[in-house]
């Protein structure tokens, strides 16, 4: 039992390993340079978020966050990418399909947004706007001190610009757990994102937009031109 | 004369430019019709790609469709799992080994349209995720908390229970950056 725990642990420690090597200097958190495809990237997304608007029930609020692990000096020149796309994907019937699309596109110092619609094509294969935009907002700068917003007279909002990263873990220690140099986390830990900031789309969005249904399943893509 | 009627010559040239320039390309959206083809990156739930996939497989992972992702990851979810914790049996939301790894092996948010979200908050379970939810300790309490999330205090929590700065209640609710 011991010797099959330790020989799992050490099959963990490799693997995490691996993960740190491939991801060069940057190391992971949530989905922070999570695949050596990725990392680095334009297209690393580091977290998906879809929440009640706190400001109205009615509401539902999407985030989507890539491009992590920035200092304040390297978000003064980060910048979203014309060639990736930001795709948050709806599925209205539960069989984990996508039935609706935001899509996400940046262009000329703007964030042009579409839907939610029915997307032209499905899967991992393409994505084609296919739509005119439901919302554009101008790119809030770095140095803005109030974040640009914009909103659409379907009812849509959304934003897009560097924001603080809203995610938070030890992650030191977890590695240190994981590899069986500690058995337990300290307390207080010490979040490994303090002071890092991401490039971030925000979208609100009625609900009525969003299906019949009581509930939806949702994921983020990002793509990009080849 | 000739004074007035130069600017309004020009005026002229520019509207005409104008036009012109709108016909040519699309008239309302500089998008439409453009395709993004090679699959990037892909998240729902956080940390499900880098805690249970191999890393040798994270970016098959990301070009996998969710409806795809069971039949072809769910065992390695469930033998991570139980590699993490040998001693599973089942969770604090009651799922057994095959149960939470099947969950889990569909990797899409779930989100309520008609009350709270939470990713999880004691009572209601993954109808969404707040900026606020501590992910990792739910994550970590549902992997290794046991039956009633007290087993392996150690590892449930990671006390860090907040982000660095706080959320606004208006859009779009991020905090400014560092």
């Amino acid at each position: 039992m011991q010797l099959n725990k330790k020989k799992r642990k050490s099959i963990i420690v490799a693997s995490i390993l691996t993960a740190m090597l491939g991801g060069g200097a940057i190391v992971w958190a949530s989905d922070h340079g999570d695949a050596p495809a990725v990392s680095g990237k334009t297209t690393d997304i580091t977290d998906l978020y879809v929440f009640q608007s706190p400001e109205n029930n009615s509401n539902l609020v999407f985030v989507g966050n890539v491009q992590g692990l920035l200092s304040p000096e390297a978000t003064k020149t980060a910048a979203f990418d014309e060639k990736t796309l930001l795709e948050f994907k709806i599925d209205t019937d539960n069989d984990n399909k996508e039935d609706l699309v935001i899509q996400c596109v940046p262009k000329n110092g703007k964030m042009y947004i579409y839907g939610p619609i029915k997307p032209a094509t499905v899967g991992t294969t393409s994505s084609t706007i296919n739509s005119d935009a439901t919302a554009v907002v101008d790119i809030t700068p770095y140095t803005a001190t109030t974040p640009t917003v914009a909103k659409s007279s379907k009812g849509i909002k959304a934003f897009a610009g560097p924001r603080d990263d809203p995610f938070f873990f030890d992650l030191p220690q977890y590695l240190k757990i994981i590899s069986g140099q500690a058995t337990s986390y300290n307390n207080p830990g010490t979040d490994a994102l303090a002071g890092t900031n991401v490039l971030s789309v925000v979208v609100e969005v009625p609900k009525t937009m969003l299906g019949p249904g009581s509930t939806i399943n949702v994921w983020l893509e990002t793509k990009q031109k080849s | 004369m000739k004074k007035i009627f130069y600017p309004s010559l020009l005026i002229m040239a520019v509207s005409v430019t104008a036009c012109h320039k709108d016909n040519n390309s699309t008239p309302t959206d500089p998008n439409t019709g453009v395709t993004f083809a090679v699959q990037g990156d892909q998240v729902a739930r956080p940390g499900l790609n880098i805690v249970f996939i191999s890393s040798a497989e994270h970016d098959k992972f990301n070009q996998t469709e969710p409806s795809q992702m069971a039949s072809i990851f769910g065992t390695e979810i469930k033998n991570k799992l139980l590699a993490l914790n040998p001693n599973y049996t089942t969770n604090k939301i009651g799922l057994t080994a095959d149960q939470f790894a099947g969950a889990l092996s569909t990797d899409v948010l779930n989100v309520s349209l008609t009350g709270p979200t939470t990713f999880y908050d004691g009572t209601h379970v993954l109808t969404g995720r707040n900026l606020a939810d501590d992910v990792i300790d739910d994550n970590f309490t549902l992997i290794f908390g046991g039956i009633d999330g007290t087993s392996n205090p150690g590892l449930t929590s990671d006390h860090v229970d907040k982000n660095d700065k706080d959320f606004s209640n208006s859009f779009p609710y991020e905090a400014s950056p560092w």
